[in-house]
């Protein structure tokens, strides 16, 4: 187990060192001058000078790219141009919000998927299966940019049960977090019940009920158990999915958190802030893939020896 | 029955993509100010947008962007991941290597998060949302191919093209290529409904399509403001988007099945 754990750390530091390394030349795709851009036309050249010193783009590119790999290595991503902090702090004080968000989304998502799932299992092929395949399949279609509005329109605007924007208590984060967790709950049901028809025609759910076990135990109690370890895998290489449905989630309904910042940053032209934004949920990414990876290697034998 | 039905909904706003601006007597762009934020009636059957503009003309309008996107995406997503995917796979070694690498990279960075950054720098227009989103798509055909490449190049009757002397481009060509277009199929379709969710997205975003063009995705966004006294600027856009991408996934989901019975 410590040679695989040692061999997913050594094979994700050149993925990581690709992602900054593609989002050090964000900035340089920028047409024409980024600081000119940044400013704004009507700049005057001293103070777009004075700028492109501060971003540093006067030096060679090789010095450029050493010195960003150098300051990622020390947790500096830069200084936001917008804000005049360093672009960590500012992503520091919006992760809890984002983390909170994405969690709650995820225990929606679980919440809605286990039940679809084990009634497509156990109605595999009749009316209830194919209703709640249909369902499952509604909510991958549905764009959370349209979900969000929808339901703000009904239990904000015409029940005025929730609030439609902002955070503070409980209330406020309840559409935020269906609207985000919808769409990955209907691909978990879709896997529960793929995992779960698998597991049902195992020798031992028939042996379980021979023993006179109830067929409800024998699923509920065995099989069920048996088929959540994909459906966990899924849900942790969905995380990448929730952290990019925050971006919108949290523009819908003006959620203080890392996805929002993104987008405050492109609209006012922040390109540091908006390389950090994007370099810190990639490699987050990244890092809940491999904790993905170490777990499954840990929890299946074979894996560690592939 | 699901198929039919995702057909149905592909055809119906293909065809309404192509015929319907003619049909309807509205034009997308003159705007009635006057009656702005009108509910649906009799001569406006989706009501009229914040600047008084017929919901329905530009929502017809708005169906030849989506699947403008959509296609081009897809398309150029997937003949791109098929040529490198198979090559990678054919050839294998440290040719493989590299091109796995970056895919690693590429697929490090979770949906439409690159496209998000790519457009973010190159600037919101309709061409650089194309441009992003195959920089990104064409990853999955590529993995997909590169594996099933892999499985084919084993099989005797490409080990004995190969053994007739046949160059690589001919084996791939002729005898490997075509071997993995069912599965690229089913994906190209799903693809179809994430071009063009994620094109909606990135022009909700502020950073697709610009207006006064109308796209679903722009029209949602400009729909945002007024939830409370015109909820029907985010009802009827955002059911065109979710009608289509249904029926991309309706018929993805019965040709994979087709394809590989086993996931039914």
């Amino acid at each position: 187990m410590i040679r695989f754990t040692i061999r997913r750390l050594l094979l994700t530091v050149p993925v990581l060192l690709g992602v900054a390394t593609l989002v050090f030349s964000l900035l340089h795709l920028v047409p024409g001058d980024p600081a000119l851009a940044m400013l704004g036309e009507s700049a005057s050249a001293s103070d777009v000078e004075e700028l492109r010193e501060r971003l540093g783009l006067e030096r060679p590119l090789p010095a450029q790219y050493v010195q960003f790999v150098t300051g990622l290595v020390q947790g500096d991503l830069g200084t936001s141009f917008r804000y005049g902090t360093p672009v960590a702090q500012e992503i520091g004080q919006r992760l809890p919000r984002t983390l909170e968000l994405a969690a709650a989304a995820m225990v929606v998502a679980v919440c809605l998927a286990i039940p679809l799932g084990v009634l497509g299992a156990l109605f595999r092929g009749q009316a209830i299966d194919q209703a709640a395949m249909t369902v499952s399949l509604i909510g991958i279609s549905m764009p959370n940019f349209w979900l969000g509005p929808l339901l703000a329109i009904v239990f904000a605007v015409m029940l005025g049960w929730l609030p439609v924007s902002g955070t503070g208590t409980w209330r406020h984060l309840v559409l935020p977090a269906v609207t985000l967790g919808t769409a990955l709950s209907a691909v978990l049901a879709r896997m529960t019940r793929a995992s779960l028809i698998e597991e049902l025609r195992e020798l031992y759910v028939l042996a379980a009920q021979a023993r006179g076990l109830s067929k409800r135990r024998a699923i509920l109690g065995h099989a069920l158990r048996n088929s959540l370890i994909p459906v966990v895998t899924i849900l942790g290489l969905q995380f990448g999915a929730v952290l990019t449905g925050t971006i919108i989630t949290e523009t819908i309904f003006a959620w203080p958190g890392v996805g929002r910042l993104l987008i405050q940053a492109i609209n006012f032209r922040d390109y540091p802030l908006v390389q950090g934004c994007i370099l810190f949920i990639a490699s987050i990414y990244v890092m809940v893939n491999l904790l993905v990876d170490l777990a499954y290697g840990w929890l299946d034998p074979r894996i560690r020896y592939e | 029955m699901t198929r039919r039905l995702g057909i149905g909904i592909i055809a119906l706003t293909v065809v309404s993509a192509v015929v319907g601006p003619w049909v309807v007597p509205h034009d997308p762009q003159v705007q009635w100010l006057a009656h702005r934020l009108e509910g649906p009636s009799w001569p406006h059957p989706l009501g009229l947008d914040e600047l008084g503009r017929d919901i329905l003309a530009r929502l017809l309008v708005g169906a030849r962007i989506s699947l403008f996107v959509g296609l081009s995406v897809v398309s150029v997503s997937a003949s791109v991941g098929i040529l490198i995917g198979s090559f990678a796979g054919y050839v294998g070694g440290r040719t493989d290597n590299v091109i796995g690498r970056l895919m690693d990279v590429l697929l490090a960075f979770p949906g439409i998060l690159l496209a998000i950054a790519l457009v973010a720098v190159l600037g919101p227009s309709l061409t650089n949302v194309v441009l992003a989103l195959v920089s990104i798509g064409w990853v999955g055909y590529a993995r997909l191919v590169r594996g099933q490449v892999l499985k084919i190049r084993e099989l005797e009757y490409v080990q004995a093209a190969r053994a007739l002397g046949a160059p690589v481009s001919r084996v791939l060509w002729r005898h490997v290529i075509p071997a993995t277009l069912p599965s690229v199929t089913v994906q190209a379709t799903i693809g179809m409904a994430g071009a063009i969710i994620a094109e909606a997205s990135l022009s909700f975003l502020g950073l697709g399509v610009q207006p006064p063009t109308p796209s679903w995705g722009t029209m949602l966004d400009a729909g945002r403001a007024h939830l409370f006294d015109a909820p029907h600027l985010t009802l009827f856009p955002g059911l065109a988007i979710a009608l289509l991408v249904l029926g991309f996934n309706f018929v993805g989901d019965a040709l994979r099945d087709q394809i590989d019975p086993r996931t039914n």
